[in-house]
């Protein structure tokens, strides 16, 4: 296995990142249950979308204590690659692996709909060369309302380590905030679902780009075993 | 008789429930005195209460159709042309769902049901539960549920009180639906004040299975045990079956406890983990959903379809609540349970399936020789019950039906009672029209529905039919669904009314490009005990079930709600629609939306002349009156055959029927794309002699608007000419942003389109934002 696709009850993005990893890019991935431990081989993983343990409490604040936690804990230490996506990125939040916090949106209710996000020149994977200058991502949250206090959010602007803002706030998140890394730029999280904009029966191709963005260094590590279409 | 049943049974541990049967207590169970007097010669001897609560649900409406089932017989439920694709694979009323066959291999099961009682009195548990139930009818079939849609009734949007169940219901399906990831599709909404009090809550699933991993709820093998899965029992839903079988009062909202409450998770956990069990060969024998009557119509349904004997005991159920006696325990209608019966000697196989969800699995008896029902609690039979006699011997009702007054008058009525539209009125029409929430955008809906995850949603809702890819099997296939029924049509004519949900509904699809499959349907009516309600019903299901055969498309399940009546009377009959479709090509997925400049608008189906119940009456005069349209099933036939083949040859850019609102509210909602156009339109009916409402705004059937690429319009012009369909050409879309139409020489419309766009998008955000804080 080369990709991690962490599976908590309650996951119910894990067959689509599964998918788009899997079949529209070619690179293996598997889902992982989360009282398992993280394969040897894993060199990305991805914390799909859902509502972990029903979303009681707060959006992540149960799937944080998974077992499957320690390891994921020690894989991003070592500089492994992690992208939380919606409720991946709200249980990356909640387990300190991201700094801020996601809450309910402003409006009250769950949006879903297709999102225009303006990218960021983050770092070399993340900028507008590689996706240009805005992207049409699926969104689907009822909690996606970034907060962060203001030394958090004026570090994160320094360091480049915002990725998207929305067009058309949907959420309230503080500065736009759509997604986010980490200061080292190994841990990604963002509300927007690029693994539903990769086929053409989806409303955009722009989830393509960000997935191949984030695979990029395992893409780099063996790419003759790999087919990326 | 068996020896057993002539002896009367030990008293009921609990001291509560011996108690004598009498006229009072058997009322409250609604029972009639001769049912009562057909309990007492099945059974031999007195039923204790645990047993008269047993057929009190068992023999309600709700399980048994005791009302309904001689005119469901009329529905075809196979297709007569063995060849065609769709074949049905489970008939209705065989298992908790009916299956067809949509090639490949894989099946496709769908069911639609209601929970109109429960969301009046508590919209947002009443809407979520009723998307709970249905799900687990599609899983139990052994089906990966991949769509949801629903179909809802709300009264006058401006009183409190409608807002209040209308908030409540669509957060309530979000909630739920969002959570256990799968698609929501939308449907339908109306708006009428005969739902005040009555909303209509009906939640459709379809999920997606290979032929041979249908799944049977049938109890078979002596031996073999029976386990309960899901999380414990509580007094939760209480007699939830019975309670759906009366009218609604005003006491009802003291029925609150009957009203099931939801947890999306563990249905997520239940649904997971029942596939995942399924998924291992041959260990499942018989599984049954433990929905409406819970635990006592999953024991003995199951049993029934294996004629064979069940035995549980109730001490082995998991419980949530202490002091519970075997009457509650039968009647919980505790959410997310399931009855699972496998191979013996198998049992940790799926124990350790539920192990690793976390989930309890208790294994609370067996299947049995004979033909009996057994219930045990604290060690005392508290019920001996032949199984088939609740299930298949429930009376079975013949109401006595009259025609009420108003649907002979209707026929009478003659649009020459009114004046017709002055032309300078038109664009005050069409904005009351397009602001009306039947008609408005119902984004604010659908938004709060997650419709893209499982990656297969391929037109957004708000189109003329949902549609998902079906990815999950992986096969580059398309199921397209829509739901109908225009109330007014069907309170006005029911024969016609309904007749007219079926057509409009199959005319979704083909403008989506779909091939009408199969229908599952759900009859919302008022008490059948009164004959103008029970007339109603008559009418409806006759008329669909002529127009099922005529089409070839069968109902392969559905449900049956009646007592929706609120203080003034009945609801209008609500005969919903729900049809399944497949298009077999990306390319042949159409959409309503017309997204290009120099596309030409054809009108299929000629020009309107009839006004009679017709929204604009609504908006214009406030009248519900009116000669229902004509409906001709041979020419809907022709112009749905026209539109699938012109949708093959890739000819049609975008196609919209022409239902409520009549042709120029099609017009503008064709318009109303993510990119801003404008269309100009030129209306000269050389052979109209009519008034200019009906032509405008009319409702007359069997009509679709067609977007055409210029090159394109002459062979479709000429193809549809050759078939006998009447063809206009109304103009073609531009850059203008303005919607221009000129009638008969004269210029009638000239209105800018964001401003209608906006008009129609903020109507429902509009009534539902101010009432917020």
């Amino acid at each position: 296995m080369r990709v991690a696709i962490l599976q908590f009850p309650g996951s119910n993005c894990d067959w689509d990142a599964e998918h788009a990893i899997g079949e529209i890019l070619g690179i293996p991935a598997h889902r992982v249950w989360h009282k398992d431990r993280l394969p040897s081989e894993t060199e990305a993983v991805i914390v799909p979308g859902g509502f972990s343990f029903g979303d009681y409490l707060r959006c992540g604040a149960i799937a944080r204590f998974s077992p499957i936690m320690k390891d994921l804990h020690e894989f991003s230490d070592k500089g492994g690659s992690v992208l939380g996506i919606c409720n991946g990125f709200q249980i990356l939040c909640e387990s300190g692996l991201l700094p801020g916090a996601l809450i309910r949106n402003e409006c009250l209710d769950f949006r879903c709909l297709n999102q225009l996000v303006e990218v960021e020149n983050s770092n070399h994977l993340f900028n507008r060369n590689s996706f240009g200058d805005s992207l049409v991502l699926p969104i689907a949250h009822g909690e996606g309302n970034y907060r962060a206090d203001k030394s958090v959010l004026s570090s994160l602007e320094e360091n480049n380590q915002i990725l998207f803002r929305y067009s058309g706030n949907p959420n309230g998140s503080m500065n736009d905030i759509a997604g986010i890394r980490n200061l080292l730029g190994n841990v990604y999280g963002m509300m927007p679902h690029p693994e539903r904009a990769v086929a053409s029966h989806h409303p955009s191709l722009d989830g393509l780009p960000v997935l191949k963005a984030f695979l990029e260094p395992v893409l780099q590590s063996r790419p003759s075993e790999i087919s990326v279409s | 008789m068996t020896k057993s049943s002539s002896n009367s049974l030990q008293p009921n541990p609990d001291p509560l429930l011996n108690v004598e049967i009498t006229r009072d207590l058997i009322e409250q169970h609604g029972i009639l005195p001769e049912e009562y007097e057909q309990i007492l010669d099945i059974l031999g001897r007195e039923p204790n209460l645990t047993e008269l609560g047993i057929f009190s649900v068992m023999w309600s409406e709700h399980c048994a159709y005791k009302n309904t089932r001689k005119l469901l017989r009329l529905f075809p439920t196979e297709k007569k042309d063995r060849d065609a694709i769709g074949q049905v694979l489970v008939k209705a009323g065989e298992e908790n769902a009916g299956v067809i066959d949509v090639g490949d291999g894989w099946g496709v099961a769908f069911k639609i049901e209601s929970h109109n009682h429960p969301s009046a009195i508590e919209p947002f548990e009443g809407a979520a539960t009723g998307v709970g139930g249905i799900v687990r009818d599609i899983f139990t079939m052994g089906a990966r549920p991949i769509l949801l849609t629903n179909s809802l009734r709300f009264g006058d949007i401006d009183d409190p009180h409608v807002k209040r169940l209308f908030r409540g219901v669509v957060s309530g399906i979000s909630h739920y639906g969002n959570c256990l990831g799968i698609p929501n599709m939308g449907g339908d909404i109306y708006f009428d004040d005969c739902y005040e009090g009555n909303p209509l809550v009906n939640a459709l699933c379809a999920g997606i299975l290979r032929h041979e991993d249908i799944q049977k709820g049938a109890a078979t093998g002596v031996g073999n045990p029976v386990y309960y899965v899901g999380p414990g029992t509580g007094r939760d839903g209480l007699g939830g079956a019975s309670f759906a079988s009366r009218e609604l009062t005003e006491e009802s909202a003291e029925d609150r406890p009957a009203v099931q409450k939801g947890d999306p998770f563990m249905e997520k956990l239940l649904l997971e983990a029942c596939l995942e069990m399924m998924a291992i060969p041959g260990l499942v024998v018989g599984i049954q959903d433990m929905g409406a009557a819970g635990l006592t119509c999953s024991t003995c349904e199951t049993a029934s379809r294996g004629n064979s004997g069940i035995e549980i005991d109730l001490d082995l159920v998991p419980q949530r609540e202490t002091g519970m006696n075997s009457y509650e325990i039968m009647l919980s209608e505790s959410q997310e349970r399931m009855l699972v019966i496998v191979q013996k000697g198998r049992e940790r196989e799926l124990e350790e399936v539920f192990e690793k969800w976390d989930l309890h699995a208790a294994h609370i008896g067996e299947v049995k020789d004979g033909d009996r029902m057994v219930v045990r609690h604290k060690g005392v039979v508290v019920a001996d019950l032949p199984a088939k006699s609740l299930t298949d011997e429930a009376p079975v009702y013949d109401q006595k039906a009259i025609e009420p007054l108003h649907v002979e008058e209707s026929k009478k009525w003659s649009p020459n009672s009114i004046q017709d539209l002055p032309a300078e009125e038109v664009e005050n029409a069409m904005i009351d029209l397009l602001c009306h929430p039947t008609i408005a955008s119902k984004r604010w809906v659908w938004q709060q529905y997650d419709h893209m995850v499982m990656s297969g949603c391929k037109i957004e809702p708000g189109s003329d039919a949902g549609v998902v890819r079906l990815s999950i099997a992986g096969i580059d296939k398309y199921l397209a669904i829509a739901n109908d029924c225009n109330n007014r049509f069907c309170h006005l004519d029911p024969y016609k009314g309904a007749q007219i949900a079926f057509v409009e509904c199959m005319r979704n699809l083909a403008c989506s490009g779909a091939k009408a499959l199969a229908v599952t349907d759900n009859l919302n009516f008022g008490n059948p005990n009164k004959p103008e309600a029970y007339f109603m019903l008559k009418e409806c299901v006759k008329g669909l079930a002529d127009a099922c055969a005529f089409f070839d498309v069968p109902v392969v399940g559905g449900n049956v709600s009646l007592y929706n009546e609120n203080g003034e009377g009945a609801i209008d009959p609500t005969p919903v629609v729900s049809m399944v479709g497949l298009i077999e090509r990306q390319e042949h997925v159409t959409k309503s939306q017309v997204l290009a400049e120099g596309i030409d608008l054809l009108l299929l189906g000629g020009w309107s002349e009839e006004l009679g119940g017709s929204y604009y009456l609504q908006t214009q005069h406030g009248t519900k009156e009116g000669k229902v349209p004509e409906v001709n099933l041979e020419s809907e036939k022709r112009l749905h055959d026209f539109l699938i083949g012109e949708i093959n040859q890739e000819r049609i850019h975008a196609a919209h029927d022409v239902s409520e609102g009549g042709l120029l509210v099609c017009l503008a909602e064709m318009l109303f794309g993510e990119k801003r156009i404008g269309a100009s339109f030129t209306i000269s009916p050389e052979t109209f002699t009519g008034r200019l409402d009906a032509l405008l705004f009319g409702e007359s059937q069997g009509r679709v608007v067609v977007a055409v690429k210029e090159s394109n319009s002459g062979d479709v012009i000429s193809s549809a000419e050759s078939k006998g369909i009447p063809v206009d050409l109304l103009g073609q879309t531009n850059n203008s942003g303005v919607l221009r139409l000129m009638c008969n020489g004269q210029e009638m419309l000239s209105s800018n389109l964001d401003k209608l766009r906006s008009v129609w998008e903020n109507a429902i955000p509009d009534h539902m934002e101010a009432s917020k804080n």
